[in-house]
């Protein structure tokens, strides 16, 4: 990636698209703090983040980020809840509370009749729907999703993403979604299109700006 | 965080069972098989063990061992009670001999009998009966002193007389002397499987061919406050004999047998095998079972879950799986010695798993989860988070 100049706000869906190998992954992965920049700055959720380092960045992830991916990375021996209560148990937070905390959040998904079932007695759109749970749980400031609709026919992608935006959106959360499906861009309160490592183009709302 | 491990461990429950079923299985292996070996070190000593009373064995200068005896004359018993600091010496005669079931009393039965083995003789002193039996299970050490009287150790007994109740008065024959049953008792398991016999010194020395000595070893106690081992050279001196503590003579023997036979390495090959196989399942096993669950490492770490933390979870998993295995793999072990104990099959009585065969059981099972923890490790280690989006 190269002369990316990028601001994802706050209280807003911004997707991230573009063709396979533009940088979509490498990006989220330095907004998510789990790849470090080779240079640049960049600035996550009001620190820098050359400042974050070892633990510090860890705790960071632990209490602030919060992550939906493709696969869902469910774990199998976990019942939905326990899925959902894991970000907490992280955190240090009792097992009770973590699970007590997890069964709003299924509800919040609308998965309150499914908590006791193991990932693999759920649909992919389900199993989705869990992992938003377990991203939400820990009222993470930014979310970040990897195709969180690549895994899924396309009612069920539509459904996940109407989802996300529903319940993920929120005024003091700034919340990423890596997609490659153009029928959900309209979903997005901000695209922010990538090709060959860098931004293309940025579109808000209706106006478009290229860079 | 370990009730996470504990959930991702159990949850795939072909490896989990893999896993433990590996560290059991070398855990049984090391854990039975080095009993065995102790068990059977241990009978080569078997009368060393059983005649606790004497605090000095005085034999032959070259002896190396209990069973090659080079019998000395009957007046070195007098020059080991010549020494000072000895509170009292006995004469003890051990010998191999042939005993037959021949019954003199009922000859009609000598056509279809004469079964014969060999047995272990003990002559013991005379008067005092020093060396004897401790432990009798019928009749009474001083029955020794009756006419002809032996005592026979119970399994001897059952060899002897397969099949048939225990019954006092029996005769048997030895060496053409007649030798009558007056009291059974119990033994420490010879390593040979014959039946040990307990006789009077002078009874003894009949039972036997005849050679120009037989006295084979002296019995002494030390006087009180006497140090055994100061004792023992003085003895050594004053008689150019070997005189050796008891717990010495033991070790003696048993490292008599460590040498020069091959026992010790056809056990611990198949005690290494137990290792080498108990470690490449588990730590193979675990190893996949790592692998398989590196996106849910990765996830974890992405989650804010430290490398440290992630080493705790993996070496607890590893701790429960090797301490589930260890307790499998020694339990039956034990279950196995003492169904033998129960099943009264001669043939393994009297072993069991000592504690420190259960220490080094332990000690390998360790060694085993810690190489399958490490290789396991070095994976979630380097681990990038990031991959949890590749």
């Amino acid at each position: 990636m190269r002369g990316i100049d990028v601001d994802i706000p706050y209280g807003q869906m911004t997707l991230l698209v573009g063709p396979s190998g533009c940088g979509k992954t490498t990006l989220i992965s330095i907004l998510a703090g789990l790849l470090d920049p080779t240079a640049g700055e960049v600035v996550l959720l009001g620190q820098n983040r050359q400042t974050l380092r070892g633990s510090r960045l860890v705790r960071f992830r632990a209490e602030n980020i919060g992550f939906v991916f493709q696969q869902y990375n469910l774990i199998p021996a976990l019942t939905a809840v326990e899925n959902a209560a894991v970000p907490l148990i992280v955190r240090g937070v009792s097992r009770r509370e973590a699970v007590e905390r997890a069964h709003i959040m299924m509800k919040e998904v609308g998965l309150a009749d499914r908590v006791k079932s193991f990932p693999s007695q759920l649909s992919g759109g389900q199993q989705q729907r869990v992992a938003i749970a377990r991203a939400l749980v820990n009222e993470p400031r930014l979310l970040v999703c990897d195709e969180p609709t690549a895994a899924l026919d396309a009612r069920s992608g539509r459904l996940i993403m109407d989802l996300i935006k529903r319940v993920t959106v929120r005024p003091d959360r700034a919340v990423i979604v890596v997609t490659h499906d153009n029928r959900v861009f309209d979903l997005g309160d901000r695209i922010v299109f990538m090709s060959d490592g860098l931004v293309e183009s940025i579109q808000d709302g209706t106006t478009t700006a290229r860079p | 965080m370990n009730w996470l491990a504990w959930k991702m461990l159990t949850g795939d429950r072909t490896k989990y069972l893999g896993i433990v079923f590996g560290v059991a299985f070398g855990t049984l292996l090391i854990a039975q098989q080095s009993s065995i070996f102790v068990g059977l070190m241990r009978r080569t000593s078997s009368q060393i063990i059983d005649i606790s009373s004497a605090d000095i064995w005085v034999m032959d200068r070259k002896q190396r061992n209990i069973d090659e005896i080079r019998p000395m004359p009957d007046n070195r018993l007098y020059q080991v009670r010549g020494v000072a600091g000895v509170e009292w010496a006995v004469r003890l005669s051990k010998s191999l001999v042939r005993v037959r079931t021949i019954d003199r009393d009922s000859p009609e039965l000598n056509a279809r009998d004469g079964n014969f083995t060999q047995g272990i003789l003990i002559g013991v002193d005379d008067a005092s009966l020093a060396g004897a039996p401790l432990e009798m299970l019928r009749g009474n050490p001083l029955d020794l002193r009756r006419p002809d009287g032996i005592i026979i150790d119970e399994d001897g007994y059952k060899r002897l007389f397969p099949g048939q109740p225990i019954q006092l008065g029996k005769t048997l024959d030895m060496n053409d002397r007649r030798a009558v049953i007056v009291g059974t008792c119990k033994v420490t398991p010879p390593f040979q499987t014959f039946p040990v016999i307990y006789a009077r010194y002078s009874q003894a020395i009949q039972f036997t061919p005849r050679e120009r000595n037989s006295l084979s070893f002296v019995l002494a106690k030390a006087a009180p406050g006497q140090i055994h081992q100061e004792l023992c050279q003085r003895i050594e001196k004053q008689t150019d004999l070997k005189a050796m503590t008891w717990d010495a003579f033991f070790w003696m023997n048993i490292g008599y047998f460590i040498e020069n036979t091959g026992i010790p390495i056809n056990f611990g090959i198949t005690v290494t095998l137990g290792f080498v196989v108990g470690a490449a399942i588990a730590g193979q096993t675990f190893y996949l079972f790592t692998i398989e669950n590196l996106k849910h490492w990765g996830t974890l770490k992405a989650m804010g879950v430290t490398n440290l933390r992630l080493i705790g979870m993996i070496l607890f998993q590893a701790g429960v799986v090797g301490a589930m295995g260890y307790g499998i793999g020694l339990g039956f072990s034990a279950l196995f010695f003492e169904m033998m104990e129960r099943s009264g099959q001669p043939d393994l009585r009297g072993m069991w798993v000592p504690w420190q065969v259960a220490s080094i059981a332990a000690g390998a099972v360790g060694l085993i989860i810690v190489v399958a923890s490490l290789l396991s490790l070095r994976k979630v280690l380097v681990l990038e988070p990031a991959m949890v989006f590749k």
